[in-house]
């Protein structure tokens, strides 16, 4: 049947009709749809994990006890998840074991613009790469099949543009495949060095039969046109190829590691010139300069920044696409921002009126750091608030700074579950002070409000045992643990204060649910008193897209408005004030 | 068919995926190859949003960069302004006749453009404006915009009428059939 769908919700197909019996994953844009596909079949247990790592582990475990699995990360997420990887890749597969990388060249919402192809590489298993989703649904099942035929897990990598581009897909049926019987396997799964070694030798007999499966994989193709112009090209590239050189012959690349070397000399030496066409590092290109043959590659094509037509063909040139003529680069940007009401802007407020030093983690209040709040000084990846907090206060206390005292780490909850805990119990262990804040806003909110261990509800729908924050952290030793509302921000500078003085260890919890979450609840609108406000614009500081200047005088628009009184808290004329009825 | 190529932009919020899923839905109906991009994750928060939807015979890229476009749908008179290259010479623009004004505006770092009518209208495109609040009140319910914007494209596009009502309705709850039947008749009929 023909449906629409996105790569993701593709990829979730194809594992449902491949027979897939768990998957696991922590959300993380491009990716994290594909669990949420998947737990629409009931036939596929599917869950949550705290972590990346935690859910390749969960998912290796189904693997040794013979079920098909698939685990689903972003491509920063294989960072966190690169130990068992590396392991895994020695072990194998039982049951066939996929592992779903979404990498997002451009950094339309990440820190990096990483290109995981270097992980097939460095971790010796292959890597298939779809182009759209009708490709995303079959190659999850070719990955599965590979895994269990070749005895290893599979890397499958979406970009961005193939995660989040709805496109034609045929489906089919559920196949079922039985789980595996268990069996005791010391040797496989053990991997003391003296098993490692062993499987070592293993991997490289194994990357020889897939090199040889390369060069005759149907889906690594050859789409002879003119002789004058032939292109190497992958993933979403392949797409802008086709559309800026409708005549060039193309070598499509589906799995770029192990490389077809025969293949790739084969349509190098049936073209007159050359091109190589991929996003971010030259990794295609590598291969073909391994074989000495001369191409136009990273010579010409942006490493930076995701390609499209317009690139793709100014790299070479062409001329594509006609554009009406306008002036354009001077308009207003419009970059995000937390939303009217959002439970974290009361914390930045108050950071950045006592000049704290942040250092901040990922999710949507990375956006503090941004102004008029500016109250983040780091952001680095999951869970670096807590730790290079404790670090900053080290370097601080060496030198006898007095600053030492303002230095506070805030994290989400979701990012708390995460990678906060591991961080937070070193620095307890080690003696450290400082003030932890936990913006707890009760779900994953920047990767579309999934749930966490703080939730007490699953991905499949059912209850789930719920972990109290601050009595989990009071559990760690930790003696002072204060919750605060998030918009009662004299309470929360009082508190503040108090605790970064301390010369111990403290966590403060701003609690109060996201705007987008149906737990929130709006409140009548806010109006500004013309009789009263004198244009100063104390409240345009706390930064809320629902308050702007008209004239002379503060305005608040009505719709965007959610009632949350943080501007009225820091209007020093009481002259912005709530609606009576709704 | 020549693959028709269209822009829908807004901002975070306004519906903007969803109006992109209904022409895609039709596309497909229609009996086209169909591709359309989306944004996801920390751009949705509030910031410039653009889908692309994309159909005819065979469709390749599902981006549509500049001088590619066919239409540009967009639900904020700046957002329209800001995707115009993308608009190929003899293009079109459907724009809601509405001001949002981003957080650069608020703070007073700059101004929001007076002009943007002028600068559309001098490059000689076609532009329909659409008082897509005023329509949508006059339907019953000021939710009902994106309907009577879709709408003004749909009369653009060959697809049949009732298929576009009835893959609009598909998308909205039940007790709002009667009002987003309304307000797709005011801005189909513009």
């Amino acid at each position: 049947m023909k449906k629409v769908m996105m790569g993701n919700e593709a990829v979730a197909r194809g594992a449902w009709e491949a027979g897939l019996h768990v998957a696991t994953a922590y959300p993380g844009t491009p990716s994290s749809e594909i669990l949420e596909s998947i737990s629409k079949y009931p036939e596929i247990y599917s869950e949550w994990c705290t972590n990346e790592k935690v859910a390749l582990e969960v998912a290796t475990g189904a693997s040794f006890a013979g079920a098909r699995a698939l685990v689903a990360m972003k491509h920063v997420g294989l960072n966190v998840a690169a130990d068992p990887l590396f392991s895994l890749s020695y072990i194998g597969a039982t049951g066939g074991i996929v592992i779903v990388t979404a990498d997002d060249p451009s950094m339309h919402s990440s820190q990096n613009e990483q290109d995981n192809r270097h992980y097939a590489r460095a971790a010796k298993i292959p890597v298939l790469e779809p182009s759209d989703s009708e490709e995303a649904r079959r190659f999850m099942k070719i990955a599965l099949q590979m895994s269990e035929e070749f005895d290893t897990p599979v890397l499958l990598r979406l970009t961005t543009r193939i995660s989040h581009t709805r496109t034609v897909v045929n489906t089919e049926e559920r196949k079922e495949i039985p789980i595996k019987k268990y069996e005791k396997d010391f040797k496989k799964r053990v991997i003391l060095p003296m098993n490692a070694r062993t499987l070592h030798y293993k991997v490289e007999e194994r990357t020889k039969k897939l090199r040889e499966f390369a060069n005759n994989f149907k889906e690594n193709k050859i789409e002879m046109k003119s002789k004058d112009i032939g292109i190497i090209t992958d993933s979403i590239s392949y797409q802008y190829v086709k559309e800026v050189f409708p005549l060039a012959s193309v070598l499509k690349i589906a799995m770029p590691w192990p490389f077809p070397y025969k293949l790739a000399r084969e349509f190098a030496s049936s073209v007159s010139r050359l091109l190589c066409i991929e996003e971010n590092d030259p990794f295609i290109e590598g291969y073909i300069r391994q074989l000495g043959i001369e191409v136009e590659g990273k010579d010409k094509v942006p490493m930076v920044l995701e390609l499209n037509p317009d690139r793709v063909a100014r790299s070479f040139g062409v001329d594509y696409g006609d554009p009406v003529e306008v002036k354009v680069d001077d308009l207003p940007p419009r970059p995000p921002s937390l939303c009217p009401g959002c439970p974290h802007t009361g914390f930045f407020y108050i950071a950045n009126k006592l000049k704290l030093i942040v250092t901040g983690d990922i999710g949507c209040y990375t956006l503090g750091a941004l102004p008029p709040l500016n109250a983040i000084d780091t952001c680095v990846e999951m869970g670096a608030s807590i730790t290079n907090a404790h670090g900053i206060q080290l370097a601080l206390r060496a030198e006898g700074n007095e600053d030492i005292k303002k230095v506070v780490g805030v994290i989400g909850d979701s990012t708390f579950f995460h990678s906060g805990i591991t961080g937070l119990i070193n620095t307890y262990y080690n003696g450290g002070i400082g003030t932890v804040v936990i913006l707890d806003n009760r779900t994953t909110a920047m990767t579309g409000h999934q749930g966490h261990p703080g939730i007490g509800r699953t991905l499949m729908g059912t209850p789930g045992r719920k972990i109290d924050i601050p009595k989990f952290i009071k559990g760690i030793g930790i003696e002072h643990v204060y919750t605060v509302e998030p918009y009662d921000i004299e309470r929360i500078e009082e508190v503040l204060k108090r605790e970064i003085a301390r010369d111990d260890i403290s966590v403060v919890i701003v609690k109060g649910p996201c705007v987008l979450i149906s737990e929130f609840e709006r409140k009548a609108y806010f109006y500004v008193d013309e009789d009263k406000c004198n244009g100063c614009k104390l409240c345009l500081g706390v930064g809320c897209p629902a308050i702007s200047m008209e004239g002379d005088y503060s305005r608040i628009d009505k719709y965007l408005c959610t009632g949350c009184s943080l501007c009225a808290r820091v209007c020093p004329f009481d002259a912005i004030v709530q609606k009576e009825d709704k | 068919m020549n693959t028709v190529s269209i822009v829908v932009c807004g901002v975070g919020g306004q519906g903007v995926l969803t109006a992109s899923d209904i022409i895609s839905i039709i596309a497909l109906k229609g009996g086209y190859d169909v591709k359309k991009s989306e944004v996801h994750g920390m751009s949705q928060r509030g910031g410039s949003v653009i889908s692309e939807v994309r159909f005819g015979d065979k469709v390749y890229s599902p981006l549509i960069t500049d001088g590619m476009a066919d239409y540009i749908l967009s639900f904020e008179k700046l957002e329209a302004l800001r995707n115009l290259t993308r608009l190929k010479k003899g293009g079109a623009v459907i724009s809601n006749d509405y001001e949002i004004k981003p957080a650069s505006v608020l703070m007073g770092k700059f101004d929001y453009p007076l002009d943007i009518i002028e600068r559309i209208k001098s490059t000689g495109v076609e532009l329909t404006l659409v008082d897509g609040v005023g329509l949508a009140l006059e339907a019953g319910n000021i939710r009902t915009v994106n309907t009577v914007l879709l709408a003004a494209l749909a009369r653009k596009l060959s697809f049949e009428k009732e298929l576009w009502i009835k893959s609009t309705l598909e998308r909205v709850p039940k007790k709002t059939h009667e009002v987003n039947r309304k307000a797709f008749e005011l801005g189909y009929n513009l």
